[in-house]
C-alpha cells in the first residue's frame, strides 16, 4: 500500500493505493488536481473562473472542462431549486463552482487512477471520498464520520466498497457555507454526510442538503443511488432509508 | 468492566436520550457536562417498560438517583442503569413520530431500536431511523483502528496535520 498526502485545492489530499502502477497514477492524479486548482480557482488572479467571475472571460469561449463544470453547477442548482447555486452563494455575488469543482475533480482523478491501476484504492481530499475495490482488496472499506465536537472521535461508521462520501458542516471552516436563497446561515443540522456512486454529486448533495437541514435527506433519497445522513444539534444521527446497508451497527 | 470513559459516554448518550425522547428528569440540562459522576440519569424511565422480563438484575443499580453515588457491583454499579428494555414516548419530528427503545444489560445500554418510524408519504417515508450518536461512536471505539478514512468537513491543509485523516494516512503508510 503506498500511501502520499498532497497539499492541493486548500486542503490536503490523501491517496491509499496498490503497489502495481500506483506510482504512474499518483503523479497523473495530483498532477490533474493541481491544473484544476490553478485553473479553477477562485482566489488566484488570472485563473479562468476568476476571468469568468471579473467578465474578462465570456461564458462561450470557456474550454471544455470549465464548459462541464458550469453545465454541472446550472444543474445541481436547478435540481436543488437554488439550495445549490454557484453563482449566487458568496456574499459578494461572484461566480464560484468551488462547491462542485473540487468533487468533480478528484472524481476523475478517481477515475484515471482506476482505468491505470485496475486496482483497489481509496482518495480522501479533505473529508471527501472516493473508494474503490479490486484484486488487492475487495473488503469494503471503513470510512468515519467525523464528530462536529470533536476532530478525534467519529460520530458513525460508514462500510463502503465502491462509492463516494461527503460532508457539509460548519465545524472546518466556519460559516463560509451561505443559503443562496435569502443569504443565511445554515443551522438547521449540524453535518450532512451525502454516500453515493459520484463524487461530484455526493459532494453537491451534501452541500445543498446541509442548506436545506432536515429536509435534504428526503430531497437526496429521491436520487436513485444516494443516501444521506445527518447530524442534529440535539446530537441525534438520522438518517435515509438506503444509509442501512452502509451503516456499521 | 465497563472503563470509566466508557461510562461517561454511555451516561451522555442516555443524557441525548432523554432529551431526546424529551423524559422529564432534572439533569436532562447539561448533555455532555461531567457525566463521569455516580449519578443515576434514568432512574424511572418514562414511558414503557415493555419487556420487564428480560431484566436479571434490577436491584440496587434502579434505586440509585440525584447523585448519591450509590455504587453496586460490577459493570452496572458505576452507571445506575437497570437491566431491561425501556421505551421511550413518542417524539414528534419533522417527518413523523420517533419511538425509541432502549435496550440496558449488565447495566450498560446495549441496543437503541427505532420502534416507531416515520412513515407515510413522500419524504417522510424515507426516514428511517434515528439514534443517538455517542452510543455508536462508543460501541464502535473498538473498531475505530481498523478505520481506513474520515469523511467530515473540508480542513485547511494546516488542520490536516491535527485530522484523524493525518493520522490513519500516517497509520496505513
Amino acid at each position: 500500500m503506498i500511501v502520499h498526502a498532497e497539499p492541493v485545492m486548500g486542503t490536503v489530499v490523501s491517496f491509499h493505493l496498490a503497489d502495481d502502477g500506483a506510482s504512474r497514477a499518483l503523479g497523473d492524479a495530483v498532477a490533474w488536481l493541481h491544473d484544476v486548482d490553478k485553473r479553477f480557482s477562485p482566489y488566484l488572479p488570472d485563473s479562468e473562473v476568476t476571468r469568468l467571475a471579473d467578465g474578462r472571460l465570456a461564458e462561450t469561449d470557456v474550454d471544455l472542462d470549465l464548459r462541464e463544470v458550469l453545465l454541472l453547477v446550472d444543474r445541481a442548482s436547478a435540481d436543488s431549486e437554488g439550495a445549490f447555486d454557484a453563482r449566487r452563494w458568496r456574499a459578494d455575488g461572484r461566480f464560484d463552482p468551488s462547491g462542485l469543482v473540487k468533487g468533480w475533480a478528484v472524481e476523475r482523478a478517481a477515475r484515471q487512477v482506476a482505468a491505470t491501476t485496475g486496482d483497489a484504492f481509496a482518495i480522501d481530499a479533505g473529508g471527501d471520498v472516493i473508494v474503490r475495490t479490486g484484486p488487492s482488496r475487495s473488503a469494503p472499506w471503513r470510512i468515519g464520520i467525523r464528530h462536529p465536537d470533536r476532530p478525534d472521535r467519529v460520530a458513525a461508521v460508514l462500510q463502503l466498497g465502491d462509492g463516494a462520501v461527503a460532508t457539509s458542516a460548519a465545524y472546518e471552516r466556519g460559516a463560509h457555507i451561505r443559503d443562496p436563497r435569502d443569504g443565511r446561515v445554515p443551522s438547521d443540522v449540524r453535518s450532512m454526510t451525502v454516500v453515493g456512486p459520484d463524487l461530484t454529486w455526493a459532494d453537491t448533495f451534501a452541500t445543498a442538503a446541509y442548506v436545506m437541514g432536515r429536509d435534504g435527506l428526503g430531497w437526496v433519497a429521491g436520487h436513485p443511488g444516494y443516501d444521506a445522513l445527518a447530524i442534529t444539534w440535539d446530537d441525534a444521527l438520522i438518517w435515509t432509508r438506503g444509509m442501512d446497508s452502509f451503516l456499521l451497527a | 468492566m465497563i472503563p470509566k470513559r466508557a461510562i461517561g459516554a454511555l451516561l451522555s448518550t442516555v443524557l441525548g436520550l432523554v432529551l431526546l425522547l424529551s423524559f422529564k428528569t432534572p439533569e436532562a440540562s447539561g448533555i455532555a457536562s461531567s457525566s463521569r459522576t455516580n449519578q443515576a440519569v434514568v432512574d424511572q424511565p418514562v414511558g414503557r417498560k415493555s419487556q420487564s422480563g428480560t431484566s436479571t438484575s434490577q436491584s440496587g443499580s434502579s434505586s440509585t438517583s440525584g447523585g448519591t453515588g450509590k455504587t453496586a457491583t460490577g459493570a452496572q454499579g458505576t452507571s445506575g442503569y437497570a437491566d431491561g428494555t425501556f421505551t421511550g414516548q413518542d417524539v414528534s419530528m419533522r417527518y413523523g413520530d420517533v419511538q425509541v427503545q432502549v435496550t440496558i444489560s449488565g447495566g450498560a445500554v446495549t441496543d437503541v431500536t427505532a420502534l416507531q418510524l416515520p412513515n407515510g408519504d413522500g419524504h417522510s417515508s424515507r426516514i428511517s431511523s434515528i439514534v443517538e450518536p455517542m452510543l455508536r461512536s462508543e460501541a464502535l471505539q473498538a473498531q475505530t483502528a481498523s478505520i481506513d478514512l474520515i469523511s467530515g468537513a473540508t480542513y485547511t491543509s494546516g488542520a490536516y496535520k491535527q485530522s484523524l485523516q493525518s493520522a490513519l494516512d500516517t497509520a496505513a503508510g
